[in-house]
């Protein structure tokens, strides 16, 4: 968006005009997008704590060590990925585009190594017997919760990194304004933001009492 | 909110620096931490679950106003996208809460 655009903008405030966010589209479409996603991982969070409520014996598998250590440093990589996002996000409206795709190229190797660790957890949970429909204390419903809730937040981390790196490669050629990457960056603290409950509720509640 | 977005609104998107988003980063870690070391600490489930809801809407608060900028945009947008997604969270947990707590007090003990 041009400076021009922008003043534009700013007259129009509240007077009913094209504009009464004073922001562009695209991001005012990420915001609907984001809200109507956060009813789908609500729904799935209620409905986890639903069918825990209603299970006598819900397995709680998780130790302190690896599984907990583990999940607590995957916290950590998607939130040190959101400082680099906002970062890149900042150089990005200040025009440096050499430093914004460095963030960015941060960002994505976070959500790669996000990725990559949780994988070894499920590759270890199906080693275990834990599975979507099944595991060894005869309550399906944890696996198709567990690698239901994770699973879709995994799915989004994955679309993000692949979203970040289309618009990393077309803000380095100039293809892309400083908008695109700060909407990439909405969706991408929305996926960090979905892991800050997911984590507690998931991991925290499920730690192995003994 | 809205005032002063509008007061910053040239320089919207300088706002923020380095140290205000290391910060809000250094809290959230700190808030994450403490989450951990409440679960180590094994405390009632129900107390738990509490604290760790209320924690997670603190560190959920923190990544949109300042990660997410909401912050810094107009108090109208706030308004449009903030109470709408309350509004239907608490919907669900009006299904969610009275029929949970029944299968919960039939479940034999």
């Amino acid at each position: 968006m041009s400076e021009a655009e922008f003043e534009g903008i700013v007259e129009s405030r509240w007077s009913g005009g094209a504009s009464p966010f004073a922001i562009n589209s695209k991001k005012l479409g990420m915001w609907l997008f984001i809200v109507s996603d956060s009813l789908t991982f609500s729904a799935l969070l209620i409905s986890y704590a639903y069918v825990r409520l209603e299970t006598p014996n819900w397995p709680r598998p998780f130790e302190i060590w690896p599984a907990i250590a583990k999940s607590s440093f995957m916290t950590f990589v998607l939130l040190s990925s959101s400082l680099t996002m906002v970062l890149g996000v900042n150089a990005a409206f200040k025009g440096d585009r050499k430093k914004t795709v460095r963030y960015l190229i941060a960002t994505i190797i976070c959500g790669i190594a996000f990725v990559a660790i949780h994988a070894t957890e499920w590759v270890t949970l199906f080693g275990e017997g834990v599975t979507p429909w099944g595991n060894p204390w005869g309550t399906p419903l944890f696996g198709g919760t567990f690698f239901g809730l994770t699973g879709l937040h995994m799915l989004h981390v994955t679309i993000g990194v692949a979203y970040l790196a289309i618009i990393a490669w077309g803000f380095g050629k100039g293809k892309y304004t400083a908008e695109h990457v700060e909407v990439s960056g909405l969706y991408w603290h929305f996926v960090d933001l979905v892991w800050m409950f997911i984590f507690p509720m998931v991991y925290l509640l499920s730690v192995n009492p003994k | 909110m809205s005032e002063h977005g509008h007061a910053e609104l040239s320089h919207e998107h300088s706002v923020g620096s380095l140290k205000l988003f290391g910060t809000v980063w250094v809290w959230l870690l700190l808030l994450t931490a403490l989450e951990v070391f409440l679960a180590y600490e094994r405390l009632e489930v129900h107390l738990m679950i509490t604290i760790l809801v209320g924690l997670s809407l603190v560190k959920a608060a923190l990544i949109m106003s300042y990660f997410m900028h909401l912050r810094f945009e107009r108090l109208g947008l706030f308004l449009l996208l903030v109470p709408a997604m309350v509004f239907c969270i608490c919907m669900m947990l009006i299904m969610f809460f009275p029929d949970s707590i029944r299968l919960m007090n039939l479940r034999p003990h």
